[in-house]
């Protein structure tokens, strides 16, 4: 019964949804207040029925309600609390409700705090985001409906093993948040392209949720990367398989985005391009949720296994996007652009930072569908790997790097290289210093390295340098300096970390590919093996009962120079239903990096295969992200960026801030 | 539910192959500790001497060659390979049958003599160009290797285009009024 409800709710959150849609924007155009006021109470309607929709969903998935298809396909009764709950959303048709009812959240948000805003803004911001909800609820309703229901069955199918993870049970929530929070800056974007207009409540809605969205998108990624580092069993992080290459398209253009939107906040440049920018990034959230979804990208030919979806998909896609196009090819050459600026000023530098990161985004974009458009297009088959993606992406990320600690040190409209060159003599005399020290170090190679750590130094401590100019250090008295740092908007302090951040995770990308060292052996009880300046005793293994599963554990002691320094239990799983099994690493993680420990076969001869790998510095990499999310956070925390707050005697104070 | 798929599509387990993993049952006597010790040391210099992007390989004990230079060669080679019945991993990271048939065969030409582009050509022309993860430049990958840099000249020509149509502020002299303000705000802040 609580079925049928969640889907009588969901058909009627997909009326509201039309309502809001039509409504609103009608009302914005011909100007009646009572039309446009329709849209906040509907949008906080929405987000009520589909919570409704959702949680009954959620509560067929606890309950095992194996009437209920979608339930029966993907839980097991056996399964722990926590993958009943994230079963919800490990499945096509879950996964979809829970991007909808992030959008209805994000619209309601619109709706509560958005009072500030001009009606007919609001109005249309709505009726936006109403129609990509439209879309989405009408795949849903009619193409792939969670609460099907079959023949009550005894048992579920359950729920892939290696999806059983906690991290990966948080990890598409954030994703979806990060992809769906873009939806606001790509509704905003349309919003301003019909009223022909952007003021300056439009530049200080967009960046705040363009920067949410940012980091949430940051979060996702980290966890599941960290989630396949640990899970997948051989301590990979990233493998441009085109399932994180969806995620990390948005990303990119998310980043670039960050940053042109404050470019528009701060001097009324770059708005065209902000706002193509927009559309682009929630179109590519767009995409790579369908890429992930509709099963493309394992083959050109899972589309046609249910042509239904693969159609609603395509309609969905060249609705929206090729809308939003149209609307932008039309109504962008209207918008008044301000701003000017020389080339070597921040603006200028912004500049670089987008088209780098555009470049670098457009490249992932191709490298993904080229082998899907070349299939189609001509039959041949080929392979995109990493070595293509490393290939072309490494060499567009070095300028940006380089480039990255002198941006923020130049002045608005018309800065000063040289000046800025100078503030950074400590900065490279630092990265020189860590190149030769990490030469010497490591005189056994690979060459490039000790230079990629040296970029990652100099990220880092350009953005260290920033601050120090920025509070006058060395420069001026100490209590000047201290109510200079005090005084240095959140906003600011956001930016450096999130810099800092990106530094951390190149110097942990690259130590972590560069000296990582691996060993494959085949050990009996009582036998040692040696990585990295550890001993590691193979004590042998013990079966153990898990609460879905069967696990083999294996048990190593690791010393280092005589002392015990932990015990590693790396197991192999066994589960039941469905019938798979997962490898789970055993890791210590120690100040120079992580000892990586996965058990393999047992041999016909007695015996274990081990695999042992030493990964330095691999923490950095997702420090930095966090980092990076931590920045995002703090800058979102200022009081300028605070949705609803009025920008106080802004013109008086900006002078004084550079 | 034909293309259900779960969040991220899964990859090793996703192929059926590596669902049921065969129990690589070739014997090869155990080794001490203390010889694997010095190969250790010597296989490290061998790894370090490798690319920078090194993942870790699927690669049994007994499929690895004596010979350690041919070792890491064959590595090397192995993440240039796809492993066919797998989603989008290389030979070197599936524990595909297939996968682990393939390592052999890379191992088995490079101890034959082979070069890297050899075994390379060698295993193309058996599987087809879909197996190479870097791919071949030619008429139909023209495209996709030039992309990147004409997409970043594109992008350059094209803000460079818009810089021009819209120069650099000069520093224009101030208009009458304007230095009247100017006077007029300059005698306020004057106490």
């Amino acid at each position: 019964m609580i079925i049928e409800l969640g889907h009588f709710a969901l058909i009627l959150a997909l009326a509201v949804a039309v309502v809001q849609m039509l409504l609103p924007a009608w009302g914005a155009r011909i100007g009646d207040v009572k039309l446009m006021a329709v849209a906040p109470p509907a949008a906080l309607a929405q987000l009520t029925l589909l919570s409704f929709s959702f949680l009954s969903l959620t509560h067929a998935f606890i309950t095992s309600d194996f009437s209920v298809e979608t339930v029966w396909a993907n839980s097991h009764t056996a399964k722990p609390l926590i993958y009943k709950f994230s079963g919800v959303w490990g499945n096509h048709e879950g996964s979809m409700l829970l991007w909808v009812l992030i959008l209805a959240l994000f619209g309601a948000a619109v709706a509560l705090f958005g009072r500030n805003l001009p009606d007919s803004l609001r109005a249309n911001v709505l009726a936006v985001q109403a129609a990509i909800a439209v879309s989405f609820l009408i795949f849903i309703v009619f193409a792939s409906s969670p609460f099907a229901r079959i023949p009550p069955q005894v048992e579920g199918r359950g729920l892939n093993p290696i999806l059983q993870d906690p991290a990966l049970a948080f990890h598409p929530p954030f994703l979806y948040a990060g992809y769906v929070g873009l939806s606001m800056a790509f509704s905003f974007a349309i919003a301003a392209l019909i009223e022909g207009r952007t003021d300056a409540a439009w530049a200080r809605w967009v960046r705040p949720w363009t920067l949410a969205a940012w980091m949430l998108l940051t979060l996702g990624i980290a966890m599941g990367s960290w989630w396949a580092y640990y899970e997948l069993g051989w301590g990979g992080w990233w493998f441009w398989d085109p399932v994180e290459n969806a995620s990390f398209m948005p990303w990119l253009a998310a980043t670039a985005l960050l940053h042109s939107a404050l470019v528009m906040e701060k001097r009324e440049a770059l708005k065209v391009w902000t706002i193509l920018l927009a559309i682009l990034a929630f179109s590519l959230s767009l995409i790579g949720t369908f890429l992930v979804r509709s099963g493309i990208l394992t083959s050109v030919h899972a589309f046609a296994v249910d042509p239904r979806r693969g159609v609603f998909i395509l309609g969905i896609l060249t609705l929206l996007i090729g809308g939003a196009l149209a609307l932008y090819a039309w109504r962008a050459p209207q918008l008044r652009q301000g701003g000017l600026f020389a080339p070597i000023s921040r603006e200028g530098g912004l500049v670089l930072n987008n088209v780098l990161l555009t470049t670098a985004c457009a490249t992932v974009f191709i490298g993904t569908l080229y082998p899907l458009a070349l299939e189609a297009l001509t039959g041949a088959k080929i392979s995109v790997g990493p070595p293509y993606f490393n290939l072309t992406f490494g060499p567009l990320m070095l300028p940006l790097l380089l480039a990255m600690p002198l941006g923020p040190l130049l002045a608005w409209k018309r800065g000063d290289l040289l000046g800025a060159a100078q503030r950074l003599g400590a900065a490279s005399a630092i990265s020189v210093l860590a190149a030769v020290v990490i030469l010497a170090l490591r005189w056994r190679g690979p060459w490039l390295a000790p230079f990629g750590i040296a970029v990652g130094v100099w990220v880092i401590a350009g953005a260290v340098s920033e601050w120090a100019t920025r509070v006058k250090l060395f420069a001026a008295a100490g209590a000047e300096v201290l109510r200079r740092a005090l005084g240095l908007p959140r906003a600011a302090y956001g930016g450096m970390l999130a810099h800092i951040g990106v530094g951390v995770t190149v110097i942990g990308i690259i130590a972590s590919s560069a000296w990582r060292s691996e060993e494959v052996v085949i050990l009996k009880p009582g036998e040692r093996a040696a990585i990295a300046g550890y001993d590691l005793a193979f004590r042998g293994v013990a079966p153990r009962q898990g609460p879905n599963y069967q696990e083999v554990v294996a048990l190593l002691a690791v010393t280092r120079d005589g002392a015990a320094v932990t015990e590693l239990t790396p197991s192999k799983r066994t589960f039941a239903v469905p019938q798979q099994t997962t490898t789970e690493a055993g890791i210590y993680v120690g100040w120079r990096g992580d000892l990586y420990v996965v058990i393999g076969d047992e041999q016909t001869a007695g015996g274990w295969v081990v695999r042992l790998y030493f990964n330095p510095l691999v923490r950095l990499i997702w420090l930095g992200a966090v980092l990076m999310a931590l920045g995002g956070l703090l800058s979102l925390s200022d009081r300028r960026l605070r949705i609803g707050v009025p920008q106080r005697a802004r013109r008086a104070l900006a002078p004084a801030a550079e | 539910m034909p293309n259900a798929q779960p969040i991220p599509a899964p990859r090793r387990p996703s192929c059926k192959e590596c669902a049921a993993l065969p129990a690589a049952g070739l014997p090869r006597a155990a080794r001490g500790a203390g010889s694997w010790r010095r190969a250790a040391r010597l296989s490290s210099i061998c790894l370090l001497l490798a690319a920078l992007a090194l993942p870790a390989g699927a690669v049994e004990p007994d499929e690895m060659l004596q010979d350690r230079g041919l070792e890491a060669r064959a590595r090397q080679i192995s993440q240039e390979l796809r492993c066919l019945v797998c989603q989008n991993q290389s030979i070197d990271d599936s524990n595909a049958a297939l996968a682990k048939d393939l390592r052999v065969l890379v191992r088995e030409r490079l101890s034959a003599g082979d070069s890297d582009e050899a075994v390379l050509s060698f295993v193309e022309a058996r599987y087809g160009e879909f197996v190479l993860l870097r791919p071949k430049l030619n008429a139909h990958t023209l495209l996709l290797w030039l992309a990147p840099a004409l997409l970043l000249l594109g992008a350059v020509v094209g803000v460079l285009r818009r810089a021009r149509r819209s120069p650099a502020p000069a520093a224009a002299p101030l208009t009458e009024a304007e230095q009247r303000r100017l006077a007029e705000l300059l005698q306020r802040e004057q106490p």
